[in-house]
């Protein structure tokens, strides 16, 4: 059994996607339940992951072997270790969400849409496990098109410029991995397994060409300033499912690629352009921070937010302590936790008033109580409030950001003042206040299913942030032994 | 005990919870049956562990594992001594009263809320989670015995002022007074949590007792990057959140404009307990702060500051929550200097009695306000002492406290800190010693104003709004003078008695001074260096408090407070024309002091008007215009006219393709020529 979980976490959920598209968008009731049993489903089978998981053991645990094209000695490998075992937790969970999320306000082709979201779970799944490179490049690639899709369909006014703005960006960053790849291919002797590819011996400057092809890839996805234009236009257009896999799921993929690739593959040059990297990450914290300030459109605002956070996540990477390195893979969890439920708090409102510009709104916690309170709880989170997830990470990574130099750490703590002052502005500007104007006045409180999201993420929230014990403890050993891998020159 | 200790944050925390989750269930009395038994079941508890810890049973363990990574290991866990004891009671008795309060004080609430605002229906049992949900942040802030805790605990009564301040969320005074706060905290936050990196980094652990036990290696460090002394830049960091929470100059800004929140939460967040977490904090780090002259003599010269020039400002105040705000922000600057001075149990000694006495004069003025239908402009009240006697009497004692005056709590502690002062030997303690004999006078004549202007004199309230009294002042209050003749009435019972049992020990906890300063009492939870000799000089000039009484008549600072209340006496009941008159020949500086030295306008224009001004130069110059004008767009502009030029070459008119080739081949000939 232990030796096809990932496989079930993978194609659990994209042969659901098919059934759903089979079933048709007609049958609206049916294909509902059936996604949403089949994303519930995809999350029971990962929960083993979990519950199975040694976390004394630094390698790849639950491991899948198969030959997939043998002329190439491309596999099909998977294996998670405990970096990439949350994350898979962590998307299946969210694509629940996302099909609740969808449950009433979706009504053109439904199945299509509910069947694009189950496929990219599975697909995504498949980009956290994968241990070959060809494998993960395809997943990776193929993760684009219901993404694109998504966007292209059931996007806003301007969907097109988005969905097209989106694939060339992140389409033109992989093709340089792909090449990166093949060069690592030919110079291993013939082997794709990325687990190979840890102990290739390479020389400095082949290592910097490659940090950078990766670089190119990862960065957009994260997305790095200054490569990260693409994600407030994306945002704006998409769904809210759309928003709320992006920001949770596919912006943590670009980080993955970090960890799984440029660190263990060529650490001499991570360590080289190390300062490059962490003038990156704080440029995202800081510039970025200022510029969500002066946001007039939530979507857009909880975007740079997202950039901002992301920050984080690179530069606790980039500082190399297990602190900062841990920091940030909690810091990845807890911003899916806290931008899919932003996200989805924006589309509660969007629903109802359809639209997303912060001067139309005022007043909302007259009329809507319980989604009130949870929107200032959501906010408090992504403000970095101690108690909720969105602290956690946010700390750790200044305290090994100021172990390593205290700027850094300076540079960082802005967050505290220039998260607080986004978020909560915006909550000041939208929920405060007299009622902005009559709309406002006629708003209907969430009702159960949307109290039911929000209430759950509002309590995974919750939990990590006053028990972050368990998150990082499956962590421990694999950062060990990533670190360790790093520290050692493979001049 | 372990149990009880955790029954102490939990009963008011599930309080808040059923308060606030099921609070439309339980009704309004079930709201404030549930959160007063959860805070007085902590009140009696308190008192247990109080006597516990009397009788030598101190306690530091660990509850559970909070988070571990890179050998660092993080606890929530309880430091129960002297000190935290001392905290929790003053805290829970304080909440306790103010719970009660709460009942008259919000019993119309609805009053406040727009008729069809559903936020307003449960505003009265919110208000009481609001409360309990305080109640438990605070006391997990005191009994915490590491780092994080204490930050958590530090963020959670900042979040919980957050959400009072701005409780009427559908006035735009209270929601920009909220956000004020919240922002002017973070950056104190900010500093505070630098502070604990660099423990975190130095000593590798963030619990107090292993970070106490290597104080003196790390004051012999210094900080790897920026050189500094390791010691002297963590105090400073720390200190940097005290200032925000304990709204110190210039960090003081957000607590005048907190006065937006009931008045129920100016007296127990705002004056007793929450802006004194900065005090207790820095008491508790004594064990690093004796060992940096630089850093208490910084803290002794903003606490210096900030208790004249806030002070001052109080004076000129109208409102009457703003002149109490105004004397917390002195208070809290004595307590500060008083740290500076290394004369920590005196810091936590005036902490404890201004809790009582700035709890009673904030819920008298708000006795004073409900009796005024929410009327909080002095200007329009005057003559309540017969219609109010027991909020005019306990305010009394809370004025007198106040101002210093024997034998009323006040005096013991604040004369305590001046003296401290006086032997402080850091450098620019002399700065300190002069603001502080200053802002005793300035006490005394804002304490006592307060008092006459609200209770003696004329009664304007009966001349309508057409009587402004003094000068062309207008705020932001005036429309709410439109109420015709009011007829005031002592408020109810469940008001007067907390009023009642806060003046008491706003008389009498000054007298346990020999025991709390000078009993040794504090024990091993404060630490003094051996080179700062002001406590021990004062524990021997110490002859009982009839001693201290007699001693203080014959000083200064008893004569300067005096005659800042005579001077208010003169002003304001002798020649009430005189202060219009003093205001005019002196129009500069009161535009100064009414300014509030212009830190508002120069916060707004520069802080926040830069910051969205930078913002926007950002996001237009560097997103729209650089990156996505020049390099997205550039670079797709640039395959475009590419691909335009090429495209001229593909004209499909064959005599201009035999032209090409026959002109290419001729090149090539050329080339091919002459290089042989």
């Amino acid at each position: 059994m232990n030796s096809q979980l990932l496989s079930l976490a993978i194609w659990v959920p994209i042969l659901g996607a098919v059934l759903v598209f089979a079933v048709g968008s007609e049958r609206r009731t049916l294909v509902r339940w059936l996604a949403l049993a089949v994303a519930i489903a995809g999350f029971l089978v990962t929960i083993p992951l979990y519950t199975r998981f040694d976390a004394t053991q630094s390698g790849m645990q639950f491991v899948e072997q198969l030959p997939w094209i043998t002329r190439f000695n491309v596999w099909y490998l998977l294996g998670v270790d405990g970096i990439s075992m949350p994350f898979i937790l962590l998307n299946s969970l969210i694509t629940v969400f996302v099909v609740l999320a969808g449950w009433e306000v979706i009504e053109e082709k439904q199945a299509q849409y509910m069947g694009a979201f189950l496929a990219m779970s599975g697909l995504m799944n498949g980009i956290f496990s994968a241990l070959d490179g060809v494998l993960f490049y395809v997943f990776f690639e193929a993760s684009l098109i219901p993404m694109y899709i998504i966007i292209g369909v059931w996007g806003g006014p301007n969907r097109v410029y988005a969905a097209i703005k989106f694939f060339l960006y992140t389409l033109l960053g992989s093709l340089l991995m792909l090449v990166a790849l093949i060069w690592l291919f030919l110079e291993s002797g013939g082997s794709f397994s990325i687990l190979d590819w840890h102990q290739l011996p390479i020389g400095i400057k082949p290592q910097i060409l490659i940090f950078i092809a990766f670089l190119v890839s990862f960065a957009v996805k994260v997305p790095m300033w200054p490569v990260h234009t693409w994600l407030p236009d994306a945002h704006v257009e998409a769904p809210t499912g759309g928003s709320v896999v992006l920001a949770a799921i596919a912006l943590k993929l670009g980080a993955y690629g970090f960890v799984r690739f440029s660190l263990p593959i060529v650490p001499d040059a991570s360590h080289t352009l190390a300062p490059m990297m962490i003038a990156l990450s704080l440029i995202a914290v800081v510039y970025i921070g200022f510029v969500a300030l002066v946001q007039a459109d939530m979507k857009k605002l909880i975007a740079y937010s997202s950039i901002s956070h992301m920050g984080f996540v690179t530069l606790g990477f980039f500082i190399f302590n297990q602190i900062g390195v841990e920091g940030a893979l909690v810091q990845m969890i807890s911003h899916g936790f806290i931008s899919a439920a932003m996200f989805l708090c924006v589309g509660v409102m969007y629903d109802r008033m359809h639209s997303r510009m912060i001067a139309d709104y005022g007043g909302v916690v007259h009329t809507m109580p319980k989604f009130a309170a949870l929107f200032v709880f959501f906010a408090m989170a992504n403000s970095g409030l101690p108690a909720t997830s969105g602290f956690v990470g946010e700390f750790m990574v200044i305290l090994g950001a100021i172990k390593t130099n205290f700027w850094l750490g300076f540079a960082a703590a802005t967050t505290l003042i220039l998260g607080a002052a986004y978020t909560l502005w915006m909550i000041k500007r939208v929920v405060y206040g007299p009622a902005g104007n009559p709309h406002v006045a006629e708003l209907q409180d969430i009702d159960g299913r949307e109290f039911l999201v929000l209430g759950l993420l509002a309590l995974c929230v919750l939990l990590m942030g006053v028990y972050p014990f368990p998150f990082t403890e499956v962590m421990h050993a694999s950062v060990d032994n990533l670190l360790k891998h790093v520290a050692l020159s493979k001049l | 005990m372990k149990t009880l200790y955790l029954l102490v944050p939990l009963a008011p925390l599930l309080g808040a919870v059923l308060a606030g989750f099921f609070g439309s269930i339980l009704g309004r009395a079930g709201a404030h049956i549930v959160t007063i038994a959860g805070v007085a079941l902590s009140f009696v508890l308190s008192v247990i562990i109080f006597q516990d810890v009397q009788a030598g049973h101190t306690f530091n363990g660990a509850v559970y594992t909070w988070m571990e990574s890179g050998g660092l290991k993080l606890e929530i866990g309880f430091l129960i001594d002297q000190l935290t004891v001392l905290m929790m009671l003053v805290v829970t008795f304080v909440s306790l009263m103010v719970h009660i309060y709460t009942i008259g004080y919000m019993a119309h609430d609805e009053d406040n809320w727009p008729a069809d605002s559903k936020a307003g229906t449960h505003s009265y049992q919110r208000f009481f989670s609001y409360i309990s949900l305080f109640t438990f942040s605070m006391l997990m802030l005191v009994m915490s015995n590491n780092f994080v805790q204490l930050f958590f605990g530090w963020e959670a009564v900042g979040l919980v002022s957050y959400l009072l301040i701005g409780f009427w969320s559908v006035r735009e005074t209270a929601i920009y007074a909220n956000l004020k706060a919240f922002l002017v905290n973070r950056v104190g936050d900010f500093g505070f949590l630098l502070g604990i990196g660099l423990i975190a980094a130095y000593a590798g652990s963030l619990d107090y007792a292993t970070v106490f036990g290597k104080a003196k290696e790390l004051a012999t460090m210094t900080e790897a990057i920026t050189g500094w002394p390791l010691i002297t830049a963590v105090c400073i960091c720390l200190f940097i959140g005290a200032m925000g929470k304990s709204a110190q100059f210039p960090l003081h800004v957000w607590l005048p404009d907190s006065m937006e929140g009931p008045t129920p939460i100016s007296a127990l967040i705002h004056a007793a307990t929450m802006v004194t977490a900065g005090i207790f904090m820095v008491s508790r780090m004594s064990p690093l702060f004796e060992l940096s002259d630089t850093a208490l003599s910084f803290v002794i010269v903003i606490g210096g500051i900030t208790t004249l020039f806030m002070a001052l400002i109080a004076i000129v105040q109208t409102d009457i929550k703003r002149v109490v705000a105004y004397s917390t922000l002195s208070q809290l600057g004595y307590m500060t200097m008083a740290l500076g001075a290394s004369a920590y149990s005196v810091a936590i000694f005036h902490l404890m009695t201004h809790a009582f006495f700035k709890a009673v004069l904030f819920l008298g003025a708000g006795s004073v306000i409900i009796a005024m239908h929410h009327e909080q402009d002095m200007r329009k009240m005057g003559g309540l002492r017969k219609y109010m006697p027991i909020t005019y009497t306990t305010m009394l004692i809370g004025a007198i406290a106040n101002a210093g005056l024997p034998p009323f709590a006040g005096f013991f502690s604040k004369d305590s800190i001046i003296e401290a002062v006086h032997f402080a030997q850091v450098p620019l303690a002399g700065f300190a010693y002069v603001c502080a004999l200053a802002a005793v006078f300035v006490g005394g004549l804002y304490s006592f104003r307060l008092i006459f202007f609200t209770f003696h004199g004329e009664e304007r309230f009966r001349h309508g709004h057409d009587d402004h009294g003094h000068g062309a002042h207008h705020d932001a209050h005036d429309d709410h003078g439109h109420h015709g003749p009011v007829e005031p009435h002592e408020s109810p019972k469940v008001v007067t008695l907390p009023l009642v049992l806060l003046a008491i020990p706003a008389i009498g906890s000054g007298w346990l001074i020999g025991t709390i300063l000078y009993g040794n009492w504090f024990g091993d939870a404060i630490v003094i260096a051996a080179t700062h000799k002001g406590m021990a000089a004062m524990a021997a000039q110490f002859h009982g408090i009839f001693g201290m009484m007699l001693h203080g008549v014959m000083t200064l600072p008893f004569w300067l407070a005096l005659a800042g209340a005579a001077t208010a006496w003169y002003l304001y009941i002798l020649r009430p024309d005189l202060p219009a008159v003093i205001k005019q020949k002196l129009a500069f500086p009161a535009m100064i002091l009414e300014e509030k030295y212009g830190f508002d306008r120069f916060n707004d224009w520069f802080f926040a008007g830069g910051a969205r001004l930078l913002g926007r130069g950002l996001w237009k110059g560097g997103d729209q215009v650089l990156i996505d004008g020049v390099m997205v767009n550039g670079s797709a502009g640039a395959v475009g006219w590419i691909s335009g030029l090429v495209r001229l070459f593909q004209t499909g008119r064959i005599y201009q393709y035999a032209f090409g080739m026959i002109f290419g081949v001729f090149a090539l000939l050329t080339l091919w020529i002459s290089r042989a």
